[in-house]
C-alpha cells in the first residue's frame, strides 16, 4: 500500500524529538487523569481496541497486508482468558498470557496459510479462516453458544490488586497498553520493521535482495494475532463477557475501519481510531442498525476522501497552517 | 536543422510534448511531424523516449503536455479510447496479442473507424500464416507470427496513419523482410506510418525521413536521401 | 437402499440443497470473477446485492403486486442500474488506487445496504411465496423433488452457461476479454473500456439480484442472508482462482456438492467444510484449481 507512509517529515529533527517526547508525557499524564472525567469502562474499551488497532496496524501500515480476520484472534483470547478464569481459576496474569500466546499460534497458523497468496485473495482467505473460528465458537460446548461466556470474574493481579475495582483495572489496562505501545514503535524502527516496510513497498524487491519475505511476514502476522489476542482478553476481562460478537467478522471490519480511520501506518493513527470509533459506538448504541449504516458511510467517505485518516488530516491541517 | 519536409500536409503533428511515467520525466519538448503518405522514423539509443512518444500519443502514457494532432484534431485532452477514431492506430512493441483470445478474435477485435480498411480476405493474402492459424490461441503464436497479426488487425481499421514500434525486434531476416514488404506496400497504397526502429538498415530501406531521438528531444532530422552523406553523424548519434 | 448407511432419499436430498447453493456460489463468484477482471476490485457487496434482490423481489410483490415471474427480470434490472449509477459514481473513484481500497470501499457500501434492510425490515425473515406454477413436488422413485428447487437447479445451471458462452464465444465477449488481459492497448484499438468496466459491474451485480430472487422462496428474505454467503463465496473464489469463468462455475457447484455431502456424513463440519477445502487447497495448490501462478 503505497499511500500507507503518509508521516510529514520533521523539519527540525532534535526540535521534533523534544517536541515529540513533551507530547508523549503530556499525553501519559492527561491518561491517568482521564478516568477522573470520564468512564473508566468507556476509557479502557478505548485502549483494548486502540491496542487490536495497533496490533492490526502492523499488519497493513507496515507490511501491506490486509487482514480481514483478526476478530478470529481477538474473540478467541477473549473465549479462553474467560474460560481459564472462570472454569480452571487460574490466576488473571497467567490467563491473560495463556490467551495471548493461544492467538499467537492461531495466528501462526492462519498466516501460515493466508501468507501462499497476496493482495485481496489475503484478506479473502484471513476472513475465511476467522470464519472457521466464528463456527467453532458457536458450536463448541465451551463457549455458551448464543450466550458466551458471562460473569467472567476479573480476579486479582499478582494476588495484590483487586481487578473488580474499576480504577484499578484502568491503570493496569493503561500499563499494559503503554508497554505494548512503545514495544510496537521499538520493533517498527527496528532492522526488523525496516524490513517488514522493504516488503510493503517492494515486495519481489525484497525478494531478490534476498530477504525471506516469507518468514518475516508469518512473524508479523504472529505477533499482531498475539497482541490482538491481548486486546481481546483484556476486553473479556474489562466487561467479564466473551462472546460470539468478538469473533464475528464485523469485528474484523470494526478494526479496519478504526486503522482507516484513525491513519494506516502511523503510531498515533489506530489509537485516535479506536477511541473515536468508541466514542461513536456509544453515541450510537441507542439507534439500533443505525450503527452498521454509519459504519459503512465512514468506510466510504475515508477510502474516497481522506484515506490517511484523522492523523493525516490533522498533518496537513498543520502544515497548512504553518506550525511546525 | 534543415527543413527537408515535403509540403503536404502533416497528418500527425506533435510539438513540444512532455510525458511522466509517475514521477519520472521522460519526454522533454519532443517536436515533429509526420505527412501524409510519408513513412517516418524515430531512431535513437534504448530508453531515449522512442516508445514514450507514441504511447503518449496514444493516450496510454496519459501524463503529458504540450500539442498532439492528428489530422488536425487535438489528441491531447481526450478519453484514449477516443484517440484511434481520430483515424490512428497503433502497433505495439510487445505486439500485443492478447493470449486470452483466438487468433481470429484479436484480428477482429479493433473496430473499423473508416471505410477502405483492408478485408480479411486482402490480410489472408498477404499474411497466409495468420489464416492457417485462426483458431489457435493468442499465446501459441511464434514472434513473426504475432508480429504479423498485429500489424493485420490494424489494416483491417480503415486508419491511414499507422504507428509501429519496433516491428523487425527479435525476428528472423526472413521474416524482417516479409514485414519490410509490407511496409514498402502499405507505402505504395498511401498510408502514413511514423515508425520506431533500431534496425537502421531496415528503416533505410522503406523511410522517407528519419528523426533522431535523444532524452526525450528530438535532436536532429535526417532525409533519407541524404543518409549516405550523414552516415558518420548517425553513428555518433546512435552509437553503431 | 442405503448408500454408507445412509438412506438414498436423505442423501438425494443433501446434493439436491449441495446443488442449489452450489448454484448461489456459481452465479455469485462468477460475477465477482468478471468484476475483478475488469474493475480490479472485490466486489465485498456482492452479498448485500444478492439480499437486495431478494428484497426487491419481495418489494414489488408487496407494493406493486408484481410476482416472481416479473422479479425475476425486473429486480436484476433495477439493481443493475443501481449498480451501474454506483460504479459511475462511486466506486470509479478509486480504480488507480491499490486494490485494498476497493475491498474497503464496497465492504462500506455492504454494511449501508444490509444495514438499511435491518433498520427498515428488522433481522427476522419475510416470508416470499412460491409461485404457484413451481409448488409442488414430483416423486422421482429414489426422491422426492420439491419443483421449485429442481428449477433453481436448472435455472443456475442455464444462467451460469449462457454467461460462459457470452464471455467465450461471441464477439462482446472477445472484446470483454481483450480489456480485461490489457485495458490500456484495447482503448488505444478506440475501444470504450470505461463503459464496458460499468457494463460489467451492471452484469455482475446484476446476476448476484438474480440469485437472490430465485432464493427467496427458499430462505426467507432476510437482511442477513447475504452476508455469510459472501464470505463461503469468497472461500470459493480462493479455491477456484479469478482466472476462468469456467473455473468459477465449477468450483462453485462442486462445493456446493460437497458441503451438502457433509451434511449428511458429518454435519457439525457442514458450515467449515469449504473453509477447510479452501485451507487444503492454498496447502496443495496455493495458485487455486483453476488459477495460474500469479
Amino acid at each position: 500500500m503505497n499511500q500507507a507512509n503518509l508521516s510529514t517529515p520533521v523539519a527540525n529533527p532534535r526540535r521534533g524529538s523534544l517536541q515529540r517526547t513533551l507530547l508523549t508525557v503530556a499525553l501519559i499524564l492527561l491518561a491517568c487523569l482521564a478516568p477522573t472525567v470520564l468512564y473508566p469502562t468507556f476509557l479502557m474499551k478505548g485502549l483494548c481496541f486502540a491496542l487490536f488497532a495497533m496490533a492490526f496496524n502492523l499488519l497493513i501500515g507496515y507490511v501491506g497486508l490486509l487482514s480481514f480476520g483478526h476478530a478470529a484472534f481477538f474473540g478467541a483470547a477473549a473465549y479462553i482468558v474467560g474460560h481459564a478464569l472462570k472454569v480452571w481459576g487460574l490466576p488473571v496474569e497467567l490467563a491473560l498470557v495463556i490467551a495471548t500466546l493461544s492467538s499467537a499460534f492461531l495466528g501462526t497458523i492462519v498466516g501460515w496459510l493466508a501468507i501462499r497468496r497476496q493482495g485481496i485473495y489475503f484478506a479473502m482467505i484471513t476472513l475465511a479462516l476467522s470464519q472457521v473460528v466464528y463456527f467453532v465458537a458457536l458450536q463448541a460446548p465451551q463457549t455458551g453458544g448464543e450466550d458466551g461466556l458471562q460473569a467472567i470474574p476479573r480476579g486479582y493481579l499478582f494476588g495484590l490488586f483487586d481487578l473488580s475495582d474499576s480504577m484499578v483495572l484502568y491503570y493496569v489496562v493503561l500499563a499494559i497498553f503503554l508497554a505494548c505501545f512503545f514495544m510496537m514503535q521499538r520493533i517498527v524502527s527496528s532492522p526488523f520493521g525496516e524490513v517488514l516496510r522493504a516488503i510493503r513497498d517492494n515486495e519481489p524487491r525484497a525478494v531478490s535482495l534476498g530477504y525471506q519475505v516469507d518468514h518475516y511476514k508469518l512473524l508479523a502476522f504472529t505477533l499482531s494475532a498475539g497482541l490482538s489476542g491481548l486486546a481481546g482478553a483484556l476486553k473479556a476481562i474489562v466487561f467479564q463477557i466473551a462472546s460470539l460478537s468478538d469473533v464475528h467478522w464485523h469485528a474484523s471490519g470494526e478494526v479496519v475501519l478504526m486503522t482507516l480511520l484513525g491513519g494506516i501506518g502511523t503510531a498515533m493513527g489506530p489509537v485516535v481510531g479506536a477511541f473515536t470509533y468508541a466514542a461513536l459506538q456509544n453515541y450510537l448504541a441507542p439507534f439500533g442498525s443505525w450503527v452498521f449504516i454509519i459504519q459503512g458511510v465512514v468506510f466510504v467517505l475515508c477510502v474516497l476522501v481522506f484515506r490517511d485518516g484523522i492523523v493525516g488530516l490533522l498533518g496537513r491541517i498543520r502544515n497548512r497552517i504553518g506550525f511546525n | 536543422m534543415n527543413n527537408i519536409s515535403p509540403t503536404k500536409t502533416p497528418v500527425l503533428k506533435v510539438e513540444n510534448l512532455e510525458a511522466w511515467y509517475g514521477e519520472s520525466h521522460i519526454l522533454h519538448g519532443m517536436s515533429f511531424d509526420v505527412r501524409e503518405g510519408e513513412v517516418v522514423t524515430l531512431l535513437g539509443r534504448n530508453g531515449a523516449g522512442k516508445t514514450t512518444t507514441l504511447r503518449s500519443i496514444m493516450g496510454i502514457v496519459e501524463t503529458r503536455t504540450g500539442t498532439i494532432e492528428i489530422n488536425g484534431k487535438s489528441a491531447l485532452s481526450v478519453p484514449a479510447h477516443k484517440i484511434s477514431p481520430l483515424g490512428i492506430a497503433y502497433c505495439p512493441e510487445e505486439r500485443g496479442i492478447y493470449k486470452s483470445l483466438t487468433v481470429r478474435e484479436n484480428l477482429m477485435l479493433p473496430p473499423v473507424i473508416a471505410p477502405g480498411g483492408m478485408s480479411v480476405d486482402e490480410i489472408f493474402d498477404l499474411f497466409p500464416n495468420i489464416a492457417e492459424r485462426l483458431n489457435s490461441g493468442g499465446g501459441n503464436l511464434s514472434g513473426g507470427e504475432q508480429q504479423m497479426l498485429a500489424i493485420a488487425r490494424i489494416l483491417r481499421t480503415g486508419c491511414r496513419l499507422l504507428l509501429l514500434d519496433e516491428p523487425t525486434e527479435g525476428l528472423a531476416p526472413v521474416i524482417v523482410q516479409a514485414i519490410g514488404r509490407v511496409l514498402k506496400m502499405l507505402k505504395a497504397r498511401g498510408y502514413t506510418i511514423l515508425l520506431v526502429e533500431q534496425n537502421f538498415r531496415f528503416a533505410s530501406t522503406v523511410a522517407d525521413r528519419h528523426y533522431v531521438v535523444e532524452h526525450g528531444q528530438v535532436i536532429d532530422e535526417i532525409a533519407n536521401s541524404d543518409i549516405g552523406r550523414e552516415s558518420a553523424r548517425l553513428h555518433e548519434y546512435l552509437g553503431i | 437402499m442405503d448408500i454408507f448407511g445412509v438412506p438414498i432419499q436423505a442423501l438425494m436430498g443433501q446434493v439436491l440443497i449441495g446443488l442449489i447453493n452450489g448454484g448461489f456460489y456459481a452465479i455469485l463468484s462468477l460475477g465477482l470473477a468478471l468484476i475483478f477482471g475488469l474493475l480490479n476490485i472485490i466486489n465485498f457487496a456482492h452479498g448485500a446485492v444478492y439480499t437486495a434482490g431478494a428484497f426487491v423481489a419481495w418489494l414489488l410483490l408487496e407494493h406493486l403486486g408484481i410476482g416472481y415471474w416479473g422479479a425475476l427480470l425486473f429486480a436484476p434490472g433495477i439493481i443493475a442500474l443501481i449498480g451501474i449509477f454506483l460504479e459511475k459514481t462511486v466506486v470509479s473513484q478509486i480504480y488507480r488506487q491499490d486494490h485494498l481500497y476497493g475491498l474497503l470501499l464496497t465492504y462500506g457500501m455492504a454494511l449501508i445496504i444490509e444495514g438499511g434492510f435491518r433498520q427498515v425490515y428488522g433481522v427476522s425473515g419475510i416470508p416470499y411465496n412460491l409461485p404457484a406454477a413451481l409448488s409442488g413436488g414430483v416423486n422421482l422413485g429414489f426422491m422426492y423433488l420439491p419443483i421449485y428447487r429442481g428449477w433453481v437447479v436448472v435455472v443456475s445451471i442455464l444462467v451460469c452457461f449462457s454467461v460462459w458462452y457470452v464471455i467465450e464465444r461471441t464477439k462482446l465477449g472477445s472484446t470483454l476479454r481483450a480489456a480485461t488481459e490489457n485495458p490500456a492497448l484495447t482503448k488505444s484499438f478506440g475501444i470504450n473500456v470505461p463503459r464496458l468496466i460499468t457494463l460489467i459491474y451492471g452484469l455482475g451485480v446484476g446476476l448476484a439480484a438474480f440469485a437472490g430472487v430465485l432464493a427467496a422462496p427458499i430462505y426467507q428474505v432476510n437482511p442477513l442472508m447475504g452476508s455469510n454467503l459472501i464470505i463461503v463465496v469468497f472461500a470459493v473464489v480462493v479455491i477456484g482462482g479469478m482466472g476462468s469463468i469456467m473455473g468459477a462455475i465449477l468450483s462453485g457447484f462442486l462445493l456446493g456438492i460437497i458441503e451438502g455431502l457433509t451434511k449428511v456424513f458429518y454435519p457439525p463440519a457442514s458450515h467449515l467444510v469449504i473453509f477447510i477445502f479452501m485451507a487444503a487447497i492454498l496447502l496443495i495448490r496455493p495458485a487455486g484449481l483453476f488459477g495460474r501462478k500469479q
